[in-house]
């Protein structure tokens, strides 16, 4: 009988020697198979004495385990090799890529009219929305401004033919139209926004014949100038994202409100760049004041039993303040490269959850 | 309104500094828009002698100066005649700028002689159009000191903005008079007594129309001289950006801008006979001060003497009766105007003037009479002559009004507590008369605050004194009932859109709601209520009938760029009306040049109508459109291609969107180069959902059982649509169909020419048990069968 170590080193050498899973095969069948080597020990054990028998059978019994395990592993090493081959030879350059499309994007105005949207109705407001072209009524008659007052003059209003009636429709000047007609149409108490087109005949490095704003109005029964200025300085903490921003009112005339404010906001100058929140300077961001008694009446509201309050924000100017956009031209000028450079993602879509912000105390 | 800080004070008692002066102002509503403080840029330039000037060795016409600016001695080469030894003049030494052109000084060498700073020009300094010579000194000046201060220069311009009720605030008085009522200094009374009359006035006033003009003093002056008026006078128009005339004219300009009443001085030489003050009669004509003809209708308030209008009643005089160099008698005139008038006359006559301003702003009437007087004395202190008596026609009107105020009105509507006490004694501040009726207050506006109208302007009188900075934010109350918040159903449809767009790889444009009205025509037809009577230019005429216009010329632009392929959206209205109901919101969008740039993998393939299709089919669906109850024909408007585009629509009448190729006659008239592609989206059109019960999607019903699917082939005629063909399929049996896909069409050799053959894919799913083979067939031959009878197709 062949010395069994000799025999397992022997075919091991063998196994490891096989340069394919077929050769592993052969050796299998040479070996362990019906007519193999070990096969043929495991048959003479019928021959021996049962001495022999106990001290060859266990040895036997784990050299032909050892051999088994031994073939699967070098099959499964062989196979991986192959396939490792194959796989390298598959190889591509990954730093290409496949054909696609240029992203879309959502136009800083969008944005900036979500984000309005979103921090005012998180404060209880709705949307409304009305006509571009206007009549005189809602666009200045209604809000005070009547033919021969000088605030007309400072509209630089877009005029349509008159009609058989002698009227000529406008393209609205602002968006407080919004107030007039919502006032009209519902039922008081009212906590509308409006953002929308506006429009002004005038054009030069700072002002574009179209614009946007938001108009917000608030009609309640006990509504006063505090409200009025907690109210935009929670929509310039939340919109500018910081909360150490300064608000500064100041006296100012509106017809459709009295007492009437401007809006000044903390901010430096730096290089050509405003900086919202920092340094001494102050930059003028809207128009506000409580609604004037006139307006309330031209509605068929009683001003004793309700007041509120209404502001118009620049939205093109908000945007350019919050983003860094230097010139407001481009904004109507669908210029792809400037598109691609202020657009925001189609799913950026703003949310208070989403926003920077800090709780007080907390710095 | 604009002033320099020594004018101020001449009505402002104060020892406010600049600072203050400027943080009150804008506090109490007179915004400072800006300070001009020419201490700092004058600040270098000292009284200096020039000990010893030489004649220059290399140069006739320069002189080598010793010059003292009283620290040290120092050699200035200068080139003005009137460079002499012992000449006291302003010095700018080296270092510093030179305010009026901005040149740094630097040492030099001239000719072979070293110069340090210069001997400075009245024009260098700002101070006037001399540069023929350098300054010249009386011989007391102090050496060393600073030349602005001695010269009185250092006297800060301020702007500020003033809102249309302060018209109190449109003189320099007026600004001291509110500055002196929030605490800052006491206000300065003119001397407003009466100038003695020596004569009657030859020449008297008729007012016609009370209406227009309820008074009119006038006054006339013989015998005076006309000539320049004193500096100091002409120093303060020109802070205001004016130019000095003559003394008569610069007396009415400075009675405008200093004590806020607009006069007017004729030449009594040319009036013929008497003045009627009145209206004017349709087209009757003056030659104005702005040397232009002005035509007038039948309401404008005119000045006439016994033969022609001579002036325009408060908005400008006649050319033919102002005041010149020779004038020696004057007639001057204080009136007041109705403001509504005024404003109609000037902006029909497009008239501009300081005296329209104010006039139709509201005049403090009392300076009828006080600015009479005003101006009397300083024509006679200037001019000389000899005054008549006031010729008054009309009485001054009453333009204070009684107001009862609530006291707490004050927290109220400002939101800031503030004493009963402290409420009346601003408004006493303000010029208000005050009677305290122990709940209410009886208030009368000062006859220079027109614009008070009621109890809220009261309010802000008080606030503003008080201070706007006391109000303090307070968080909104609830409301006092239920109401509606957040977005709209439209809204948020109109949000998903925009986003689907962007995410289908369109850019977002905003652009111009009116377009050249040659463009308008292309999309429908030009209708004159949507003209702009006064468009920003000639090309920008017409309202937006369409947003696709301005898409596609800003495709070209971007091509000019150098960007061939462009894919951009905007949402926006479009209009058909001038009505509210003609605004239609729609969301369009176009494809130009290829769908991607060229590809190692793939070559680029042109957009076509499909791409179009497809951005407006996952923008419908983002929204919630089921487009399978959609009709898609091929029934584009006429700037589509006929063959290249289509309606989807709900039912024969409500189009939801468009979408095609862009005609190429439609290109063409843009001037825009293809292949371009674009859409159309009514979102107005499109039903809104049915309110849910609840949010609940309700549960999944999918099958386990295997599904089946089947390929057909069918040879149609070759106009069928293959929408048409899977509709029919689909027909066959709604409950088991679960998908079909159009997978081939195929037109050319083995079919006749006017056929095409479409194949479809056809994946079944029951949902009760596994199919049998027998079933399969029957459905197959149903599906045969069914296409055969409604398209005449054949199983190819």
């Amino acid at each position: 009988m062949q010395d069994l170590q000799s025999l397992e080193t022997e075919i091991t050498a063998n196994l490891a020697a096989a340069t394919d899973v077929d050769g592993v095969e052969t050796i299998r069948i040479a070996e362990l198979g019906k007519k193999g080597r070990v096969s043929l020990l495991m048959r003479e054990l019928g021959k021996m004495t049962p001495e022999e028998k106990k001290e060859f059978g266990p040895k036997l019994n784990q050299l032909k385990n050892t051999l088994n395990d031994a073939v699967l592993s070098r099959k499964d090493t062989l196979e991986e090799e192959t396939l490792n081959i194959k796989l390298q030879s598959e190889s591509v350059d990954i730093s290409l890529s496949s054909a696609r499309e240029d992203s879309g994007s959502i136009h800083p105005i969008t944005q900036v009219i979500d984000e309005v949207t979103e921090i005012f109705t998180e404060m209880g407001f709705s949307v409304a929305e009305g006509p571009e072209i206007e009549e005189d009524f809602y666009n200045f008659t209604a809000l005070n401004i009547p033919e021969e007052h000088p605030a007309r003059q400072m509209h630089d209003t877009f005029y349509f033919p008159e009609d058989d009636e002698g009227k000529r429709k406008v393209l609205r000047t602002h968006a407080s139209p919004m107030q007039i007609r919502t006032m009209l149409e519902g039922e008081p108490p009212y906590r509308i926004i409006a953002p929308g087109r506006t429009y002004r005949n005038d054009s030069d490095a700072t002002h574009t014949p179209m614009f946007h704003q938001v108009e917000a109005l608030v009609i309640d029964k006990n509504i006063h100038m505090g409200h009025l200025k907690w109210c935009i300085e929670e929509f310039c903490k939340k919109f500018y994202e910081r909360d150490d921003i300064e608000i500064r009112f100041r006296p100012s005339y509106f017809p459709f409100t009295e007492p009437s404010a401007e809006v000044d906001i903390g901010c430096s100058f730096k290089d050509g760049e405003v900086l919202i929140g920092e340094g001494d300077d102050w930059l003028e961001i809207m128009g506000c004041g409580m609604v004037n008694e006139r307006v309330l009446e031209n509605v068929n509201l009683d001003p004793k039993e309700y007041q509120g309050f209404a502001f118009g924000l620049g939205l093109d100017r908000a945007a350019m303040l919050k983003w860094g956009i230097p010139d407001l031209r481009d904004f109507f000028a669908a210029d792809l490269r400037w598109l691609k450079h202020y657009g925001f993602q189609a799913l950026d879509i703003p949310s208070l959850s989403t926003r920077t912000s800090t709780i007080k105390g907390s710095k | 309104m604009k002033f320099t800080l020594s004018w101020l004070k001449s009505y402002l008692d104060t020892d406010a500094d600049l600072n203050t002066i400027s943080e009150t102002l804008t506090a109490i509503g007179l915004e400072v828009e800006e300070i001009v403080d020419p201490t700092e840029d004058l600040k270098p330039f000292v009284i200096a002698k020039i000990e010893k000037a030489e004649q220059h060795p290399n140069a006739d016409k320069l002189r080598v100066c010793t010059v003292n600016n009283g620290t040290e001695i120092i050699q200035v080469v200068c080139g003005a005649p009137n460079a002499k030894t012992g000449l006291f003049g302003a010095f700018a030494p080296s270092g510093c700028t030179i305010p009026t052109n901005g040149l740094k000084l630097k040492p030099s060498n001239i000719r072979g002689v070293d110069s340090n700073g210069m001997m400075c020009s009245e024009r260098e300094l700002g101070l006037g159009d001399d540069h023929d010579g350098i300054i010249e000194l009386p011989n007391n000046a102090p050496i060393g000191t600073s030349f602005a201060e001695y010269a009185g220069l250092n006297d800060p311009t301020i702007e500020i903005a003033i809102t249309p009720n302060h018209q109190d605030a449109l003189g320099v008085y007026g600004v001291a008079r509110d500055l002196a009522a929030a605490g800052i200094g006491t206000l300065i009374e003119p001397d407003i007594s009466k100038v003695p009359g020596k004569f009657e006035s030859p020449i008297t006033v008729n007012i016609e129309n009370r209406q227009a003009c309820p008074v009119f003093a006038g006054r006339y002056i013989r015998g005076v001289k006309n000539g320049p008026s004193p500096e100091w006078m002409q120093r303060r128009l020109i802070s205001l950006g004016m130019k000095p005339i003559s003394a008569l004219v610069d007396i009415t300009n400075f009675m405008t801008h200093d004590y806020g009443r607009p006069l007017h001085v004729f030449d009594a030489d040319n009036i013929a006979g008497n003045f009627t003050v009145r209206l004017s009669k349709s087209g009757e004509k003056l030659l104005a001060l702005d040397e232009k003809e002005h035509i007038f209708d039948d309401e404008m308030c005119v000045i006439s003497d016994d033969k022609a209008i001579n002036s325009i009643g408060g908005v400008m005089g006649g050319a033919g009766s102002g005041t010149y160099d020779d004038t020696t008698n004057v007639f001057l005139e204080c009136a007041w105007f109705d403001p509504i008038r005024t404003a109609m006359t000037g902006r029909k006559l497009g008239i501009e003037s300081d005296a329209r301003y104010r006039f139709e702003r509201g005049v403090d009437p009392a300076t009828v009479l006080d600015g009479i007087e005003i101006a009397t004395r300083l024509i006679i202190d200037m001019c000389g002559g000899e005054p008549s008596e006031v010729t008054l026609a009309g009485e001054v009107p009453v333009v204070s009004k009684t107001i009862t105020m609530r006291p707490e009105r004050v927290r109220e509507l400002g939101g800031v507590d503030i004493a009963k006490s402290e409420i009346i004694d601003i408004l006493i501040r303000l010029g208000f008369k005050v009677t305290d009726n122990g709940e209410t207050l009886d208030v009368t506006s000062p006859s220079w605050r027109c614009d008070i109208d009621r109890e809220p302007d009261l309010v802000e009188e008080v606030l503003r004194i008080h201070g706007y900075d006391k109000i303090v934010g307070e968080p909104l109350p609830k409301s006092s009932r239920d109401i509606v918040t957040g977005l709209s159903p439209m809204q948020k449809r109109i949000r998903m859109a925009k986003r689907q767009a962007a995410a289908c790889g369109l850019r977002e444009a905003v652009t111009w709601s009116f377009i050249p009205s040659s463009q308008a025509q292309i999309f429908a037809d030009l209708k004159p209520e949507l003209i702009l009577d006064n468009p920003v230019s000639s090309d920008l005429d017409a309202m937006r009938p369409n947003l696709l216009p301005n898409l596609i010329t800003a495709a070209s632009r971007n091509n000019d760029r150098g960007i061939k392929n462009v894919a951009l959206f905007e949402a926006g209205n479009q209009f058909s009306s001038d009505e509210p109901d003609g605004q239609d919101f729609v969301i369009s969008g176009i494809r130009r040049g290829q769908k991607h740039e060229r590809h190692w993998q793939k070559n680029p393939e042109d957009v076509n109508v499909y791409d179009a299709k497809a951005d407006a089919i996952s923008i419908l669906k983002a929204i919630g459109v089921n487009a399978d109850n959609a009709q898609v024909v091929a029934e584009a408007p006429s700037w589509y291609h006929p063959g290249r585009g289509g309606v989807i629509r709900l039912g024969p009448k409500n189009v939801m969107a468009y979408f095609g190729e862009i005609h190429p006659t439609t290109l063409k008239k843009l001037d825009v180069k293809g292949p371009l592609v674009g859409f159309e989206i009514m979102l107005g059109n499109i039903p809104l959902p049915r309110p849910k019960r609840g949010n609940s999607r309700g549960p999944l019903k999918s099958s386990d059982f295997q599904s089946v699917e089947r390929d057909f082939a069918f040879v149609v005629t070759k106009d069928l649509a293959a929408e048409q063909l899977v509709k029919v399929i689909s027909s066959v049996d709604k409950k088991l169909i679960d998908n079909i896909s159009v997978f081939d069409i195929y037109q050319g050799a083995g079919i006749d020419d006017d056929k095409k053959s479409i194949a479809v894919n056809v994946r079944l799913q029951p949902v009760d048990k596994t199919m049998t083979d027998d079933e399969i067939e029957a459905f197959r031959q149903n599906v045969i069968a069914t296409v055969t009878k409604k398209t005449g197709g054949i199983l190819r």
